[in-house]
């Protein structure tokens, strides 16, 4: 008896720092602060599809990486805050069509116009070589087949503005990364008299015809620049050229003033819910009912905890997912609670009915909840949204505390109160209803 | 007295074809409505834009707005009035290059402020994606609860093999997916109001809480035809079934009332983007709750009968 108010107090105890921190990260400007999602902070979530068709399969990992850096560096330039710039490849279930996106994530709202259009502006570089066949019969344009080489603004590693020494027009020099040296030394070795045309995002840019091997991995291209051309196409290809084309499949901008909205209506709604269900929970099931009133504030606290730790960005569906799982986290002691009444009714004594009940009630209370966490693995595996994903990891975070609060906690609480005799009080305490 | 416990017990197993007659009904109509009118998809996953725009100053009328647009060539597209100072717009999926046009136009060549509140623009193939996510996810869940269930009742055999709890499970967790579905038929055809991905996942935690109150009872049957086993009392399954229903009936309604609870506060209170979604789990779980105790457990004494002909 003793030892299980000990441990009882100590519950109670870590509840109450948790509780501390959990209110003092809130008041300061900290780390511990809840992460907020685009749609109730304010921002864009940009959604791009990158096309690798081009690209060979076991190069694919390597474009998309050296794509988010681009964009990252990019986003950056713009001075938006704690940007996020990730790629996903769709997994096992989708055509090859979208397998591989690019989402970029720009809370707050300063320049977010001039973010999205600069990484639409972010130039596509690629060397092609330009094979010309003698027009068909009947027709008098020349055919002219591309054939990527694998060469393409993922390899560059610098651009630099040149004037000719001859005529001082403006060339722009590209030097490559030690990998795109061999690769243009190869290229230049085995088609020595053809064409390798440089195109910027599709257009030809400058067809030169490859004279000699190039073995010092530079490049220079003498289109017909002005120098601020010429200026600002090198500026473009130093911030990043894309190595694979992008195109944008989705835009989301969410204005601060709805989301803050979405958030009051959240904490309010979770307010009252708790409320309600406390009120439940103690009509209905009296002393055992307010035990676990305090361990469902231990489930809130403990859950808002850990969102803080992990860190968890909540979003409007995430906030609903914590306050539905606030209504699922008592079903536990629901259970446990109809099945200590049960044992009373058999005659069983107080103590024994209350083991009995936490017992008996665990193989249904396993099984129920096994089947919830499999949803939101589910979900949260195949979430089409941010908004699904954040929901599933909220629910499934629930289900999983509300375990240990429902069973444990209850349990420790209500042992440690200690009821040993029966009386008419006691027998009052634990039976239920509204009688 | 005791007679009459006896027959408030097997109430509910006794009278099941009432019950799988009201479900019949209900599953019925919303199969009807759905292949008549369908659910109103959100851009989620048809692809198209929304844009919520407010005038600060004053609001411009639909039609000096619909005059702006006309030279746009936007195609298909709604304005709707929202509060008091916005407007909601519908069109189909829009360029970075095209966004810019149309706010030029809204603003009336910058002649009216405005405030952007929400653009949420979808292209056509993000939407296929995610109705082919959406149908796979909803799909695996079942399948997984089935093998779950019949993984948890491997040792029940007797009468009913474990397999068959796993598949009235899935009848089960279809009649609750098909009524919200339904629901939400009738509502997009009357009301306009549309189905999103948000929605989808409504219906996949419908499923995981119909399976929770399913199991509640299922596992009281279990238990108790180990104690009927045990105490070689050779009770008929049928009654086993009915006493297991009656026992868990108040605990199967306060499990679900709590969340109701809940889900009705959230949509009242809640976040108005997350309104629809507080419905559409109040209806499938409501759904879920009844067929936990009036369809799914009755169910089993129907395949019991069925295998004794």
């Amino acid at each position: 008896m003793f030892r299980q108010r000990i441990i009882a107090l100590l519950v109670i105890i870590v509840a109450v720092a948790i509780g501390y921190f959990i209110y003092q990260t809130e008041q300061v400007d900290s780390s511990y602060n809840f992460k907020l999602g685009l749609d109730l902070n304010g921002g864009s979530h940009l959604i791009y599809q990158a096309d690798v068709s081009e690209v060979a399969t076991s190069d694919i990992a390597s474009s998309m990486e050296a794509l988010r850096n681009v964009i990252e560096r990019r986003v950056n330039l713009f001075g938006v805050s704690e940007p996020l710039v990730q790629t996903e490849s769709a997994g096992l279930i989708a055509g090859k069509t979208i397998a591989q996106k690019l989402i970029v994530e720009l809370p707050g709202v300063a320049d977010i116009d001039k973010a999205i259009t600069m990484i639409g502006k972010t130039p596509l570089l690629e060397f092609k070589l330009v094979k010309e066949d003698p027009p068909a019969v009947g027709t008098t344009t020349p055919t002219i087949t591309l054939t990527p080489t694998g060469l393409t603004g993922r390899l560059l590693k610098r651009a630099a503005l040149e004037f000719d020494q001859n005529i001082g027009e403006p060339q722009v020099l590209l030097s490559f990364t030690s990998e795109g040296q061999e690769l243009f030394a190869q290229i230049t070795k085995d088609n020595v008299g053809r064409v390798l045309g440089i195109f910027l995002d599709g257009q030809p840019l400058s067809l030169p015809v490859v004279r000699e091997e190039i073995r010092d991995g530079n490049a220079v291209i003498s289109g017909n620049f002005t120098p601020a051309e010429a200026k600002i196409l090198v500026r473009d290809l130093n911030y990043g050229a894309l190595p694979v084309p992008i195109k944008l499949l989705s835009t989301q901008k969410i204005g601060a003033s709805l989301g803050a909205d979405a958030v009051k209506a959240g904490v309010k709604a979770g307010g009252i819910s708790f409320l309600v269900i406390a009120l439940f929970l103690i009509l209905w099931y009296r002393l055992p009912g307010a035990i676990a009133v305090i361990a469902l504030a231990i489930y809130v606290a403990l859950n808002l905890a850990l969102f803080k730790l992990i860190p968890v960005t909540l979003t409007a569906a995430g906030i609903a997912g914590f306050i539905l799982s606030i209504g699922m986290a008592v079903d536990a002691n629901i259970l446990i609670f109809e099945r200590l009444k049960e044992e009373l009714r058999r005659g069983k004594t107080l103590v024994d009915a209350i083991h009995e009940g936490f017992t008996r009630a665990w193989t249904s209370i396993r099984d129920s909840n096994l089947s919830s966490i499999i949803t939101a693995v589910i979900l949260f595996w195949f979430a089409s949204t941010s908004v699904i994903k954040g929901f599933a990891l909220v629910f499934g975070i629930g289900v999983l505390t509300s375990m240990l609060t429902a069973i444990t906690v209850s349990r420790t609480l209500l042992f440690a109160l200690g009821f040993k005799g029966e009386n008419k009080i006691t027998r009052f305490l634990f039976s239920c209803g509204i009688r | 007295m005791e007679l009459d416990k006896k027959i408030k017990k097997m109430l509910i197993v006794n009278n099941r074809k009432i019950f799988y007659i009201i479900s019949a009904v209900l599953v019925g109509v919303s199969i009807i409505v759905l292949m008549v009118w369908g659910l109103n998809l959100s851009i989620d996953f048809k692809g198209g834009t929304i844009i919520e725009i407010s005038y600060p100053d004053e609001r411009p009328a639909v039609s000096d707005i619909e005059k702006n647009l006309e030279k746009l060539n936007l195609g298909e597209h709604s304005i709707r009035p929202v509060g008091e100072m916005g407007y909601l717009i519908r069109t189909r999926s829009l360029e970075e290059s095209e966004r810019a046009i149309l706010f030029q136009a809204l603003s009336n060549n910058g002649s009216k402020k405005i405030t952007e509140e929400r653009f949420d623009s979808v292209g056509p193939l993000l939407g296929k994606e995610a109705v082919r996510k959406s149908l796979f996810s909803i799909i695996l869940v079942i399948v997984c609860i089935v093998l779950f269930i019949t993984f948890a009742f491997r040792k029940v055999s007797e009468p009913v093999a474990s397999w068959k709890y796993g598949l009235i499970t899935v009848l089960a967790l279809i009649h609750d997916v098909l009524i919200p579905a339904g629901v939400f038929a009738v509502l997009g055809h009357f009301k306009g109001i549309e189905v999103d991905t948000l929605f989808v996942t409504a219906l996949l935690v419908v499923l995981g809480f119909s399976v929770h109150d399913t199991i509640v009872v299922f596992d009281r049957v279990r238990e108790n035809l180990k104690v009927n086993h045990e105490t070689r009392t050779k009770k008929p399954f049928e009654q086993i079934v009915g006493e297991s229903i009656s026992q868990t009936f108040v605990r199967s309604i306060n499990t679900s009332l709590t969340t109701i609870l809940v889900l009705i506060v959230l949509f009242f209170v809640g976040a108005v983007s997350t309104q629809m979604f507080s419905l559409a789990l109040i209806i499938g779980i409501t759904a879920g709750t009844y067929s936990s105790i009036f369809i799914g457990s009755t169910l089993l004494v129907t395949a019991e009968k069925f295998q004794r002909k």
